[in-house]
């Protein structure tokens, strides 16, 4: 789980242009939007792509979306439950 | 009615060179059009995350609108609705389209995906500055001098604006130029005349 919160920090800091931020400085349970990484409704649309170049999984449900983007935390549990 | 308007400050961006009012204020050797961008935010510590997320059409203009308007621009004297932003160029926004065209061929990327207008750079620095005017984005096969003049003569004399930033923002690939001027109706020290012949002028010192 630490090595998969890891990578994507370092992923996330890639897709998302995120050159202000060091992967390393994202907290675990940070939350992504407004108040904290202050992520918009585009850079939701490029998770959704991320999880779906990097992982091969696509987020079918659309309600899903602010639940599995609300932290790495809960990216990483997502992608660890649709690998399961 | 050109005789009120006055170009009370510019900015150019061409050739490696940042001009402010006629003055070289940075210079460096990067052949990369977006390296070299990212390189003048550094250098004027400029500090707006979001410039990051732009593509490089963004990039040019709001750098270019940025040192434009520095300290001597009184931003409090005008509502927003009265700040208007003219711009122009050759390529529209054909550098983004080529790249977002790219990933179209696997996952397309919305990140690219709206910047695919030339208009947005004018977006980002509304955004920027809060400004609320009028927003107007021409495509040209070169800069067009009389036009703008005209146009934007146009829109103070109907009242549409009492300031208004013009110009020319170009980048297709790593052959960039910026040229942005703020027309006001006060005269400012060293101000120039609003005219078809300054403007053009402005134009020319960072495009030989």
């Amino acid at each position: 789980m630490d090595k998969l919160m890891s990578d994507l920090k370092r992923q996330i800091v890639e897709q998302l242009n995120l050159q202000h931020v060091k992967p390393e400085e994202i907290g675990d349970d940070q939350p992504l939007f407004v108040e904290g990484l202050g992520l918009d409704s585009i850079d939701a649309l490029e998770l959704i792509v991320l999880l779906q170049q990097q992982y091969n999984i696509k987020l079918n449900n659309a309600e899903d979306g602010p639940k599995v983007f609300q932290s790495v935390r809960t990216m990483a549990a997502y992608i660890q439950s649709q690998r399961a | 009615m050109t005789e009120n308007l006055y170009i009370t400050a510019s900015c150019s961006i061409a050739g490696n060179v940042v001009v402010k009012d006629g003055k070289k204020l940075f210079e460096n050797a990067e052949t990369n059009a977006q390296l070299f961008l990212v390189s003048i935010y550094q250098h004027f510590a400029l500090n707006y995350p979001r410039f990051y997320k732009m593509d490089n059409l963004a990039k040019l203009g709001w750098l270019a609108t940025e040192i434009l308007l520095d300290a001597s621009f009184s931003k409090q004297d005008y509502q927003p609705e009265e700040i208007g932003l003219v711009f122009s160029n050759r390529s529209g926004s054909l550098d983004t389209d080529i790249k977002y065209y790219e990933t179209v061929k696997t996952i397309a990327s919305p990140a690219l995906f709206v910047y695919t207008l030339p208009n947005i750079v004018m977006g980002e620095i509304c955004i920027r500055h809060h400004f609320k005017g009028e927003n107007d984005f021409f495509i040209f096969d070169r800069f067009d001098a009389g036009f703008l003049q005209e146009y934007m003569a146009h829109l103070f004399a109907t009242g549409a604006v009492r300031a208004c930033i013009g110009g020319w923002i170009e980048i297709l690939d790593n052959d960039y130029h910026a040229s942005v001027f703020l027309i006001e109706q006060k005269k400012k020290e060293n101000a120039l005349l609003f005219t078809e012949e300054n403007i053009h002028h402005i134009y020319q010192i960072t495009h030989g």
